[in-house]
């Protein structure tokens, strides 16, 4: 019988850092599809950038920021007996800045394909910013939502190497199921990790499976 | 009164091209906005809704300033009573033609407008279908119906028409000079058909290159080059054949084509293709009604 907890805490993990992810990419977005700011090629490279990167590399920056002997790890500890290295919160934090291209880009494509008089039309019919997005923006994109939603929720199941940089493999803390295969390989213990992989192999085609037919029907039902 | 002055620089596919406009209008007049496109229509509208800002502008709205660039003051678009209706409609596709009508209502404000405006509009079978399902004429409606619920003073409409078949476009004529007399309101319309304005407006204003060249009542505006004894029409050759010893040049315009006959001297300086008008002088045209 396999251990069920770093399924369990990778659900966990998946579903804080999709929940986390929404709620910041949405204002992100907004700003990011209208404001006239110069140095937004800057920022939207920045968000891109976990798509290109080795995990290792943003694993090694993030690891040297949370350690307790730098500026901003001795800051967090001082001052909010906040550990990040080795902890489930430093994941998180590491899966948000990881997952982070897969909620934005989505929901931006999304929302720079909106013809620009819906907006408009909004404010015509004196209706703030905020309703707009609420009430007329948001609710024509759910498909580009949905979609980020699946594959930040997919690409956190999946991650390996930020998790291994960032919080080593503590069992009920950090040890997710990507860790667990490593490590029940490197055991010989090929039963388990066949089960633990089979199981992530299984998720992840499903996954992407409703994504294409969510895209297909949307396609078809053509909002926008 | 209404009182818009304005300076904008378009950058157009031809090169940048200076919008500088002074304009006035009284309340309660149909305005019309006549031009080429890319001469600076919309433009003015958008300026007059605060969508689009100038580098140099001043709106007063009765004694009301709506922008004034020297003082730095712009009234946001939310904040203007006015009434917008897209080229292409705009209708939010989440929402049904009564959700559409809705969501235009203020806070704390009656929804017997939009039942009235449904009746007005002849829109009861349709409130409760999303625009997607709707024809061309039926989203008009609904958007011109949408426009009218925070009962605007201005109702700006960006060439309502253009995409209607003729008989859908007279009809949508005459619910647009319905509200316009109901609702007691100023409105400002682009449009390219000159039946149209003299139908529905007071007043019409012919914008060329960013320049307002002609206004005043249709008759006049279009009194010189439009409207004369003589007859003409521009097309494009579609094909020079020999027939005995004249010649007959065919010409598409619009969708009619017409035959023109040439001496074979003539003929030879035509090519098929070639953009050409033609006139005919004193002679005597039949009229006749078709609906």
């Amino acid at each position: 019988m396999i251990n069920l907890e770093p399924l369990w805490l990778t659900a966990k993990l998946a579903l804080i850092t999709t929940i986390i992810l929404l709620v910041v990419a949405v204002p992100l977005c907004y700003w990011l599809s209208y404001s006239r700011f110069k140095l937004k090629a800057v920022i939207e490279a920045l968000i891109s950038l976990p798509l290109v990167l080795p995990p290792s590399v943003l694993g090694f920056y993030l690891l040297i920021a949370f350690s307790p002997e730098n500026a901003f790890g001795k800051f967090l500890s001082d001052y909010f007996d906040l550990r990040l290295v080795f902890s489930f919160e430093g994941l998180i934090l590491a899966s948000v800045l990881y997952s982070l291209p897969f909620m934005v880009n989505p929901i931006l494509s999304g929302l720079k394909n909106l013809p620009a008089a819906l907006q408009e039309a909004s404010f015509t019919l004196g209706k703030s910013r905020l309703t707009t997005l609420i009430k007329i923006l948001l609710p024509n994109i759910r498909t580009s939502i949905l979609t980020g939603i699946i594959m930040t929720f997919a690409h956190t199941i999946g991650e390996f190497g930020v998790v291994l940089m960032v919080g080593g493999s503590i069992p009920e803390e950090t040890k997710v199921v990507s860790i667990a295969i490593y490590e029940e390989v490197e055991a010989m213990n090929y039963q388990s990790a066949n089960v633990y992989a089979g199981i992530l192999f299984a998720f992840s085609f499903s996954v992407l499976l409703a994504v294409h037919l969510i895209n297909n029907k949307s396609r078809k039902t053509a909002l926008y | 009164m209404i009182q818009i002055n304005a300076y904008k620089m378009l950058h157009t596919a031809d090169g940048n091209l200076p919008l500088d406009i002074s304009l006035t209008f009284e309340k309660g007049q149909f305005v019309s906005i006549y031009g080429k496109s890319g001469a600076g229509k919309t433009t003015i509208l958008r300026i007059l809704a605060g969508l689009t800002e100038a580098e140099n502008v001043y709106i007063k709205v009765g004694n009301e300033v709506w922008d004034d660039s020297q003082r730095k003051y712009h009234l946001p678009v939310q904040k203007r009573s006015i009434g917008f209706v897209f080229q292409d409609f705009a209708l939010f596709p989440n929402l049904t033609v009564e959700e559409n009508l809705e969501f235009a209502l203020s806070k704390n404000e009656s929804t017997a407008i939009i039942s009235e405006l449904i009746e007005l509009m002849e829109l009861q079978s349709l409130q409760h279908s999303k625009p997607q399902q709707l024809s061309g004429g039926q989203k008009q409606r609904v958007a011109l119906a949408r426009a009218i619920v925070r009962k605007p003073e201005i109702l700006l409409l960006d060439e309502p028409l253009a995409a209607l078949d003729d008989e859908m476009r007279f009809k949508l004529q005459d619910y647009i000079l319905k509200i316009h007399q109901k609702y007691q309101l100023t409105t400002l319309m682009i449009s390219h058909s000159i039946a149209e304005i003299f139908k529905l407006s007071d007043k019409v204003i012919f914008l060329e290159k960013g320049k307002i060249t002609k206004e005043g009542i249709p008759n006049t505006v279009f009194a010189e080059q439009k409207i004369s004894s003589k007859f003409q029409i521009t097309g494009e050759i579609i094909s020079i054949t020999k027939s005995d010893i004249l010649y007959v040049i065919q010409v598409s315009s619009g969708n009619n084509i017409v035959k023109v006959t040439a001496s074979a001297d003539e003929a030879q300086d035509y090519a098929v293709g070639q953009k050409v008008l033609v006139a005919s002088k004193a002679f005597n045209p039949i009229i006749q009604i078709l609906s």
